[in-house]
């Protein structure tokens, strides 16, 4: 019995551990911003009201929770404020990407899992590679890749496939080589581990029951790495939505992206409140397609596979 | 009804022999067919003929080549060097999808996303039936291995067995021309892989194809096939019907490998027109041998007598002389197995020979046991004398 109860603990603690993580670093920052998002702004230290006064007791509690408003939810969803359009844009932008993320990434993956054994390890370092330089740094070098005297265009007049040179950057198109870029490693990794696990024999066995290799890829390679393919959409779709240091030096005055528009609400209007808000909003907005993940998870460890 | 069946089966293949047939054209010819994988050579210059409706077996120790065999039938490995043809056709260049060839996968290969009957269903569609048809192809097959309630489970909810079966009727749905088994009843337990044996040819008589089956297993060997092949080392070492393979191993391998022998050293005393007459170390008395064409053995060679323990008797009387060739030992060990009793007899010189007799009676008590003086003796008929 003793024993059982040690065992017991022993447990707990194993699963305490990471939830006590996620509380700390994630649920109570997520708390204070929910109830920033609900105060008012003021010209003040920090800059909103109310505030959760503690030595009062119980009163003070009650008092909290009366001045709770949601003016500021008000204000984020009105159609005047650009809000919904930049939550819309970020949707596409983000929608858009993950798509030419997956046409990109799915071949690397695909030719990675096919390549010799003992290839695999460099190329594999290969893919990640990118991430031993700044984020920050590579995305800079776009600017200088993508501008109207940057390398392209020189390459591209030199060559004499263009007279004037192409306007890239600034434009959505940029925001999008820049999203594919960075975020590529995310897509092609998860790719690789369903890919890479994926049976020779059953390709043969496909092949043998007459099946050419084409149609063989689409009934039997492609469905069994849409375990991959989920995992893989996810991690890049979710932070694109977010996504704020790519429009912001890569895209133009008029790529709206909510990432963009959270950054100017709190540093230019300087509305830690409507900020908190737009940023609560998002997180709400993102937790619909976890879930939806979540859920073809558990379908498929209840198919087992 | 089975003993019908059984009798059509015998009537069948009484007759049914084209290798012995010098116009019989074969249905698959490998032609001094050779694969290596950088040095190491898996199979070593074959060549086979297999005629059509042929059951053949392929019966080797593990590693010998068998698979590697099969898959270039298959068309998943080009030969090194030779050819395969198939009805007069040569098959190099041929992909997979495109030859009237389907293989059991040793792994059984089910396509884990699809269901049993997604799985069985998957050849009929490739090859352009009709919705109806391919149901009724699916139930069909579903019903001969006994799987027609397990028709919407995935391949992870089924048994090891129930696996193999499902490969099974996966790899006969289409009908194949030949179809290559490999191993495909290795996980079912003895009463169902009878069962299946028997299912298994009458398809083979039915449908009129050409199986090519490895297996382990030398009782359903036997039973199954028309032909065996035994091979060693990525070599075939000798192609011939059942009994003649056991009769009639060609070498000490092929004897050795399939049954229980005794393979005693002997050199050649005499020849006397097809007898031999044989001296070893083991008995003081010379063995006689009938050797019908004498093997090509002449005096003075060294050569092996092979003898299966069922072909010997065993007594605790000395026998007369006319008895026949004859060894005393004495009874070193007995394993009982029910329908039979292997006895261990260990000669003066210290070699040990097996002899097997049925259990004619039910008595507990056996008139043989333990360190009883026995004599053990055989016919000239009994033994084959071998070269190699
Ligand atoms: N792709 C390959 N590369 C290198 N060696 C191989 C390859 N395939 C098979 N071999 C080797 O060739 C030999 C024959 O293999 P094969 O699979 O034909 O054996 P097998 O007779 O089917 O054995 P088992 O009864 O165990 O299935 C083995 O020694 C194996 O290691
Ligand atoms: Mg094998």
């Amino acid at each position: 019995m003793a024993t059982a109860g040690e065992k017991g603990i022993g447990r707990l603690f194993v699963i305490a551990v990471p939830y006590l993580w996620l509380l700390v670093l994630f649920l109570v920052p997520f708390l204070i911003v929910l109830k920033i998002s609900l105060s008012q702004d003021v010209i003040a230290q920090p800059p909103y009201a109310p505030l959760l006064d503690l030595s009062q007791g119980w009163a003070g509690f009650v008092d909290f929770l009366s001045q709770l408003n949601f003016d500021n939810y008000v204000y984020v969803l009105d159609w005047n404020n650009e809000f919904l359009d930049a939550y819309g844009s970020s949707l596409i932008i983000a929608a858009v990407s993950t798509v030419l993320l997956l046409l990109v990434g799915y071949p690397i993956a695909y030719a990675m899992a096919r390549a010799p054994r003992t290839l695999q390890p460099t190329l594999l370092m290969l893919v990640i590679l990118p991430f031993w330089t700044s984020f920050l740094i590579r995305v800079y070098a776009w600017i200088g890749i993508l501008s109207q005297d940057g390398l392209l265009n020189q390459a591209l007049q030199a060559l004499g496939l263009i007279d004037a040179p192409l306007e890239i950057l600034n434009t959505d198109l940029a925001v999008y080589i820049g999203i594919v870029y960075s975020y590529l490693p995310f897509m092609v990794l998860p790719l690789y581990a369903a890919l890479e696990k994926l049976d020779g024999t059953l390709l043969e066995a496909a092949e043998d029951l007459g099946c050419p290799p084409m149609r063989a890829f689409w009934l039997v390679t492609f469905p069994l790495s849409l375990p991959g393919v989920a995992a893989g959409c996810l991690l890049c779709f979710i932070p694109a939505v977010g996504e704020f240091v790519i429009p912001d030096l890569l895209g133009g005055s008029d790529t709206l992206m909510i990432g963009k528009s959270l950054w100017t609400e709190f540093t230019v209007n300087r509305s830690w409140t409507a900020s908190s808000a737009v940023a609560v909003l998002l997180l709400i907005v993102l937790v619909v397609p976890i879930v939806i993940y979540q859920n073809i998870q558990a379908r498929q460890l209840e198919a087992g596979k | 009804m089975a003993k019908t069946r059984t009798q059509t089966i015998g009537a069948v293949r009484r007759t049914f022999s084209p290798w012995t047939d010098a116009t019989a054209t074969p249905l698959i010819r490998f032609e001094n067919v050779v694969k290596r994988f950088g040095a190491f050579t898996a199979v070593n210059n074959v060549s086979l003929d297999i005629y059509e409706r042929e059951f053949f077996a392929l019966l080797g120790p593990s590693g010998c080549g068998k698979t590697t065999l099969m898959r270039m039938l298959a068309g998943f490995e080009d030969p090194t060097e030779g050819r395969i043809t198939l009805a007069g056709q040569d098959l190099s260049g041929v992909p997979p999808y495109r030859r009237p060839v389907n293989m059991m996968f040793q792994s059984y290969a089910l396509f884990p996303h699809m269901s049993v009957a997604d799985n069985i269903a998957f050849g009929p569609k490739q090859a352009g039936m009709a919705k109806a048809d391919i149901d009724a192809r699916v139930e069909e097959m579903l019903t001969l291995v006994k799987l027609e309630s397990f028709a919407k489970r995935k391949p992870h909810q089924l048994s090891g067995g129930q696996r193999q079966r499902v490969a099974l009727a996966r790899s006969l749905a289409t009908r194949p021309k030949v179809l290559l088994l490999d191993e495909p009843l290795g996980a079912l337990d003895k009463k169902l892989r009878e069962e299946t044996q028997f299912e298994l040819m009458d398809l083979q008589m039915e449908l009129g194809m050409t199986f090519l089956i490895v297996t382990h297993d030398q009782e359903e060997a036997m039973t199954v096939a028309d032909r065996i092949a035994v091979m060693n080392h990525g070599v075939l070492v000798q192609v011939d019907p059942p009994a003649a393979i056991y009769e009639q191993p060609a070498t000490k391998y092929v004897a050795d490998f399939i049954g229980d022998v005794n393979i005693v050293e002997c050199v050649v005393d005499g020849c006397f027109g097809g007898d031999l007459r044989l001296s070893t170390p083991i008995t003081p008395h010379p063995l006689q041998i009938a050797q019908g064409d004498a093997g090509g053995v002449k005096t003075g060679d060294k050569v092996w007598l092979a003898i299966r323990p069922e072909k010997l008797r065993i007594s605790l009387e000395a026998p007369d002389a006319a008895a026949g060739n004859c060894f005393a030992g004495e009874i070193f060990d007995i394993g009982y197995l029910g329908d039979l009793s292997v006895y261990h007899v260990e000669l003066p010189c210290g070699t040990r020979i097996k002899v097997s007799q049925p259990n004619l009676s039910r008595m507990v008590e056996r008139p043989i046991s333990w360190e009883d003086k026995v004599y053990v003796t055989f016919t000239p008929h009994a033994g084959v004398v071998l070269s190699r």
